[in-house]
């Protein structure tokens, strides 16, 4: 039998595949917040603690000439998009062994072997960057799709709502993935939106939309497989709503006073690792041992990525202005 | 008319028919080039420098956008990332500040904070500068912010000749430039080489060679400063005039062999005075040619005011050549 384009393949493999990417992302993290506390790791660190099943859903689906925007709280997206742990890892060392050279660290994770136009910190900023990489696919007649991540605050930037259009009037490939996780840093979407029913803005632009639980990565998959299926073959965007949860801080400078603890232990429940976990148990797809050798697995990748890290080096001082303009002479005038 | 303008190989033109037939150029020499921006289609452009352009190339490479200047600009940027190489045009450098998250945040910087992995060949011109009487929110002359910016390049055509041939050059470059078109130069006619054709984007030009002091400028105001120079004349003083072209980068060598013949120099931008272009200017003659210096540097700029709706007022508002003669007076101690 074979499976539609639009569907999960719903296989032992790739349910282990699965589960193995959001661990993966999970104790990635939680090592990056310990070396946080050790100042191995400076500057912001944003963790997407409870909303990986967004990116593992999501990136797998996509081909490889695909494009990727992220956001700063991407380390799972790049991770999972295949740049390498340890190149991850010494960027957030700010080492130069670091997918961008140190110089961006953990909000500006780039690679352009994967096509993974970054983190952009600037709230909504990455959009228009997805417009066009999307018009440049238009105008040469490819059907690459551009993925573009952001959370449910840049919903409130004059980009947001710039982009959609441009995105909808011109008829580009965007995948646009809202990955709505209640909080824009710490004001709630209900502070913040007159409408909180983000899905339903895409329909003032007349982009096709969906809104899916982003707590269930199999879900996720399913409408990404929609949802990219869909701006492939019309060539026209597309709106994915994902409803999530952060359930740690929006960085580690945060004291979380704007929502109750008692709200995050609710959500911890629902948080998308023990539930695709139990889920699997439970149905006797995956084993005890599974599990176990899947962490003893991404332990081993962490273990290498942090020691690629320690053993990497700074950049030269002398670097310093590098790139900031390209190297090659100013063109002749010809 | 000039006598001259019968040579067989010169065309009688204007800045503003030169600058579209260097976007004309650069659409058919390049088939990744496009233009985009407000009106530029069907309107023909705000300031009419891509007017015919549709009916020659249609929609997809004269695409009109909405009232979305972060939104279009980024998408060229964007779209610059992905290989193609956009023209954006922005009606005014006023409403270039909807679009300076995109310029700043994403153009300038993505080079360096990736590491060299991403270059943004995105060539964005706008229309500059005061004199239409269009009051205080069309009508100031921003570039000089913009060449604060490392990452980005920015250029201020002020002849025929740059008009028509900064651009291609621009579109060659791997990284954001910015070309910034003063408003009161579009109308302006002249002679131009009917072969003219790309120019380099780097190096500043001495307009008018003089011996008793250098007067550096850009833009609208070299007009101005060459007026100037030649009521000077009149007064038996000797001014070099330097059109910087390249506002970012600097081409200090220019200014400084200027300034180490005539030991003199007064400074003319469209910029309001403080913090200005003009005093980075200066400031890099005091470090790189103070003990050349006889006397001290003079700057004449905007007042340090929004720029106002009546004609009277406007023109106190800028440079003009009085002041700037004045100011030349002053240094020479012949005020």
């Amino acid at each position: 039998m074979t499976v539609p384009a639009d569907k999960p393949h719903l296989s032992r493999e790739h349910m282990l595949a699965l589960l193995k990417q959001m661990i993966r992302i999970r104790r990635f993290e939680e090592k990056c917040a310990e070396l946080y506390t050790r100042e191995k790791i400076r500057g912001f660190l944003h963790l997407y603690d409870g909303e990986e099943a967004v990116a593992v859903g999501v990136i797998p689906v996509l081909d490889q000439r695909d494009h990727i925007v992220a956001t700063y709280r991407e380390h799972g997206h790049a991770l999972v998009r295949g740049v390498p742990m340890t190149a991850v890892m010494a960027e957030m060392y700010g080492k130069q062994e670091g997918c961008s050279r140190g110089r961006g660290g953990s909000m500006h994770l780039f690679d352009a072997a994967t096509n993974f136009h970054g983190g952009n910190a600037i709230v909504g900023g990455g959009l228009p960057l997805a417009v066009g990489l999307a018009l440049a696919e238009h105008m040469r007649g490819g059907d690459a799709v551009t993925a573009c991540f952001f959370g449910e605050g840049a919903v409130a930037e004059g980009e947001f709502h710039e982009s959609m259009n441009l995105a909808a009037l011109w008829q580009l490939p965007v995948l646009f993935v809202c990955e709505n996780n209640l909080y824009a840093m710490g004001t709630a979407l209900a502070l913040s939106e007159s409408e909180t029913d983000i899905e339903r803005k895409a329909a003032c632009y007349r982009i096709a939309s969906e809104a899916v639980d982003g707590m269930d990565v199999v879900a996720i998959e399913a409408a990404a497989r929609r949802a990219v299926h869909a701006v492939r073959e019309s060539r026209k965007p597309y709106f994915l709503e994902c409803r999530t949860y952060r359930l740690r801080a929006h960085s580690m400078f945060d004291a979380q006073l704007y929502r109750d603890k008692a709200e995050v232990e609710a959500w911890r429940h629902k948080e998308p690792i023990i539930r695709f976990q139990t889920w699997l148990e439970s149905n006797h797809i995956i084993h005890a041992d599974d599990v176990s050798r899947i962490q003893a697995e991404v332990d081993a990748e962490i273990t290498e990525a942090v020691a690629f890290a320690e053993a990497g080096t700074w950049e030269p001082v002398g670097e310093l202005t590098r790139f900031t303009y390209a190297e090659s002479a100013p063109p002749p005038a010809r | 008319m000039k006598q001259e303008t019968v040579k067989a190989q010169m065309i009688e033109t204007t800045y503003r028919e030169a600058a579209k037939e260097a976007i004309r150029d650069a659409i058919k020499r390049d088939e990744r080039v496009f233009l985009m921006g407000e009106d530029v289609g069907r309107y023909g452009g705000c300031y009419a420098v891509s007017k015919g352009l549709l009916a020659e190339f249609g929609p997809e490479k004269i695409r009109d956008t909405p009232l979305s200047e972060s939104g279009f600009t980024g998408a060229g940027i964007g779209a610059a990332m992905a290989g193609m190489r956009p023209i954006v045009e922005v009606m005014t450098v006023n409403f270039s500040l909807l679009a300076l998250d995109q310029i700043l945040n994403t153009a300038a910087t993505v080079r360096h904070m990736s590491g060299n992995q991403f270059g943004v060949p995105v060539v964005i011109r706008m229309a500059t500068g005061a004199g239409r009487q269009l009051a205080a929110q069309h009508s100031h002359s921003l570039e000089g912010w913009y060449a604060h910016i490392p990452g980005i390049k920015v250029l201020a055509p002020a002849t025929l000749e740059d008009a028509r041939g900064m651009l291609w050059t621009a579109l060659e470059d791997p990284d954001p430039v910015l070309i910034f078109e003063n408003v009161m130069l579009y109308n302006m006619s002249g002679t131009l080489a009917a072969d003219a054709g790309p120019v380099d984007i780097d190096k500043a030009a001495v307009r008018r060679p003089g011996h008793d002091i250098s007067l550096i400028t850009y833009g609208g105001s070299l007009w101005k400063t060459l007026e100037a120079a030649t009521s000077l004349a009149a007064e038996g003083i000797d001014a070099e005039v330097i059109d910087l072209r390249s506002l970012r980068p600097l081409d200090d060598a220019t200014i400084m062999a200027s300034v180490a013949k005539t030991r003199r120099a007064v400074i003319v931008d469209e910029g309001w005075r403080s913090g200005s272009l003009a005093a980075e200017i200066g400031m890099r003659i005091v470090e790189q040619a103070f003990w050349e210096l006889d006397a001290p540097i003079g700057r004449v700029c905007s007042e340090e005011v929004p720029i106002p709706y009546p004609r009277h007022l406007e023109n106190a508002s800028i440079p003009q050549a009085p002041k700037i003669v004045a100011a030349a007076k002053a240094v020479l101690g012949r005020a």
